[in-house]
């Protein structure tokens, strides 16, 4: 009885030490190179962190996330817990009932300047779950347009005319009004030559 | 608008499990004719010889506690060296002792409950070859010993091997549908590589820094295997986990894929189907409960917003806009804490107070689906239970599965049932009581304590999400949920293998007019009133503690 319970032991430890490295091999290594070899060839620009680069060549950020945007002459993202930091992301993790969220949110409303005429669309109140969330909604961008386009000294109109091309791409299902990809847009705005900003 | 989502996130998972459940089948439970061919050859020289034998209950647990203490061996040495080991291009330095302990512990249990951030502690060695690794490995123990629980409740004594079944979880099962899913998210947009953090000048003239990797390999993994456990810390909340609309839906639908699959699984090994069916539909009922209470309470606006000059549009405190109106997450939360995933794509710290209920209530019952495997062993307790109750109800020695269950197999079922309670309301009694936890919470009052037990409840339930303002990143913490983590892992599966381990041993009783039905609405009754009344009841006066008293003390202002 005895000696069939070691050979047992030893027949488990040597087939479980087996099974783990051929697995650790398979799941750990092979898979996901095929995945990444698979990308590689597929979406090399999306696999890579959906990088965006300037007419020079340079990184300027990624498409996915949200970066931080303090101008009047910019559209501004939705509050981040983290300062946009895109290497450690997070949420406020507060609760939307508590004092803190709203003194926060006092805050946000005096800097964009809202008023119970003109109240502030939720989403730039409400900080985002990654604190990197790279869109804000059409109404978001709407309210701030006036702003970017007197910053800019352009006319109302064609910024609204960019935030509505950019909408439509970035339409979500089965929702009407689409997104707007904050640093996609403030790059446009800068392309159109109109880069010298009036000083805030 | 609420049907359509309840449809759409609900209805392609269950219509996909049918088909999965005869996969599956076929792939556990091979038939003698159509053996593993070329396969078992290869395995026959891994493994060796103890893969040929067939085990009863006591052998094919013994050789998964076995192989599970080699998981937890392997990784906290890969964990403990990963500074030292390849694939660290951005230089991720050591980690600390209790938090090794915690991850291993957490990973090798199918929990996943992450006290560190992924971008900021791990090295890609350690997320792929250790915790992508027993993301698979977890998994396939868990479906595993519910395979070994439905041959064992089919009538046979002899369970199978373990090894054996954990090799064809793994390859057959798991593999392919993560290589699927991953495939579907990098054409997603989802990043793959192995390039370390992109460094970029902002158009404002900042240096942002942004954290990237092998993502798409392990989310797959993380989200079919009730796994959970994300690449970056805000898992799928992050936009490089979960890009857009679309890998939305895609990685919510795997969330419960598999565990319902088991289901089905369970009705052909055991020639029950009609039965089955009934457990199914208990489970899916209570699903479809807990999506719409989440969807309706979430719908409601951040209270702290009142009386401001803000639009007045549902809670999007800790969402992400790409995915939709912000009932995506509350669907997606619903979910996850149905079965044992534990992935959030919204942070649930912030979710409206009484919403917060839906995710706890699903962790204590912990058998809505589940997780892969081991949610139907859950659910086998309460079906035991609830045979039991109806037995004495009418004076007749209970049977399930054409066999008597008596004294020794309720005593077990019973410590079963206990264990998960134990651990949660112990738990959070002490660290509520002392600064171990009261230290540690972000939230004042009745939300600080909804913190504490949501932690509690995540562990033992092996869901692995959080509350995520917690600072659980102590040594307390680490130690505590890691220890609650293991034994709310191994009991519930260590006793109702005994319990069917027991019960196929005995003679068979023929079934008579007078056996209790198990293929009817009626019994779909008797199982819904012992998982809510046993179940729930247990929670009740910490569930008023927590999210209900953060509730009314927030509303009625």
């Amino acid at each position: 009885m005895k000696a069939t319970l070691m050979e047992d032991t030893g027949a488990n430890l040597a087939a479980s030490l087996r099974i783990a490295l051929a697995t650790i091999v398979l799941c750990g290594g092979l898979y996901p190179l095929f995945i990444f070899s698979f990308a590689r060839f597929a979406t090399p620009e999306a696999s890579s962190g959906s990088l965006v680069r300037n007419e020079a060549g340079h990184v300027v950020g990624s498409r996915l996330i949200a970066q931080a945007f303090t101008k009047p002459g910019y559209f501004w993202p939705r509050p981040s817990a983290v300062k946009y930091t895109a290497e450690a992301a997070g949420g406020s993790n507060l609760s939307p009932a508590g004092p803190e969220v709203r003194e926060r949110a006092l805050k946000t409303v005096k800097a964009f300047g809202a008023d119970s005429r003109r109240p502030l669309p939720a989403d730039l109140a409400a900080a985002s779950g990654s604190g990197l969330d790279p869109f804000i909604t059409l109404q978001a961008a709407l309210f701030q347009a006036p702003r970017v386009a007197s910053a800019r000294g352009m006319a109302l109109a064609e910024v609204e005319a960019a935030i509505r091309r950019h909408a439509a791409a970035e339409q979500i299902f089965w929702s009407g009004d689409g997104l707007v990809n904050v640093l996609l847009l403030n790059m446009e705005l800068d392309k159109t030559g109109k880069t010298t900003m009036v000083p805030r | 608008m609420q049907i359509l989502m309840l449809l759409l996130f609900i209805a392609l998972p269950v219509l996909l499990s049918w088909p999965l459940g005869s996969f599956m089948t076929a792939v556990m439970n091979p038939s003698l004719n159509s053996s593993d061919g070329s396969l078992a050859i290869l395995l026959r020289k891994t493994g060796g010889s103890i893969l040929q034998r067939e085990q009863d209950w006591k052998g094919y647990l013994i050789s998964m506690l076995f192989f599970n203490a080699i998981m937890f061996g392997a990784v906290i040495l890969m964990l403990a060296l990963q500074q030292m080991l390849p694939l660290n291009p951005d230089g991720k330095g050591p980690l600390e002792a209790s938090l090794i302990f915690n991850t291993a512990a957490s990973f090798v249990t199918n929990t996943n409950l992450q006290h560190y951030a992924g971008e900021v502690s791990m090295s890609y060695f350690s997320q792929l070859f250790a915790l992508t690794w027993l993301q698979f490995v977890s998994a396939a123990t868990g479906i595993s010993c519910f395979t070994a629980l439905a041959r064992s409740l089919a009538g046979s004594t002899l369970v199978g091997n373990f090894y054996r079944d954990l090799l064809r979880s793994t390859l057959f099962i798991l593999l392919p549908l993560s290589i699927v899913v991953a495939l579907l998210l990098v054409a997603g947009g989802v990043p793959m590589t192995f390039e370390g953090a992109a460094a970029a000048k902002t158009l404002e003239g900042a240096i942002q820094t942004i954290a990237r990797g092998p993502v798409a390999a392990m989310v797959a993994i993380k989200q079919l295997g009730t796994n959970g456990g994300g690449f970056f810390g805000p898992n799928s909340t992050h936009p490089c986990e979960n890009p857009s609309f679309l890998t939305n839906y895609i990685e919510c639908i795997s969330i419960p894929l598999i565990a319902m699959a088991t289901v089905w699984m369970f009705g052909r090994i055991t020639g029950r189907m009609r039965h089955a069916a009934v457990i199914f539909s208990v489970m899916l009922l209570l699903l479809i409960l807990k999506s719409g209470i989440a969807l309706n309470l979430e719908s409601a606006p951040a209270m702290a917003f009142k009386g401001l000059p803000i639009e007045s549009v549902s809670n999007l405190e800790g969402k992400e806009l790409r995915f939709g109106p912000s009932g995506t997450a509350a669907m997606w939360a619903a979910v996850t804490t149905a079965t044992s995933n534990g992935s959030v794509n919204c942070m649930h710290d912030s979710l409206n107070p009484l919403t917060g209920l839906v995710p706890l209530a699903g962790m204590w019952l912990n058998v809505i689906f589940g997780g892969v495997g081991v949610g139907f062993i859950n659910m086998f307790i309460f079906i035991i239970v609830g045979v039991f109750i109806c037995g004495m109800m009418v004076g007749r020695t209970p049977e399930y599965c054409a066999r008597k269950v008596e004294t020794h197999e309720m005593k077990l079922a019973l410590l079963a049932l206990l264990v998960h309670p134990l651990l949660i309301l112990v738990g959070t009694a002490l660290f509520a009581s002392t600064s171990w936890g009261a230290g540690t919470v972000l939230n004042k009052g009745a939300h600080g304590f909804s913190e504490i037990l949501y932690e509690f409840s995540s562990a033992a339930a092996n869901n692995g999400s959080g509350f995520e303002g917690l600072g659980d990143g102590t040594v307390p913490w680490n130690v505590a949920t890691g220890l609650v983590m293991l034994l709310g892992r191994f009991i519930p599966i260590i006793l109702p293998l005994a319990i069917a381990g027991s019960m196929a041993a005995k003679k068979p009783v023929p079934e008579t007019t007078g056996t209790l039905r198990i293929d009817t609405p009626l019994f779909a009754v008797v199982i819904l009133g012992s998982v809510l009344l046993i179940g729930a009841l247990l929670f009740m006066p910490v569930a008023v503690l927590g999210p209900v008293a953060d509730y009314l003390s927030t509303s009625l202002q």
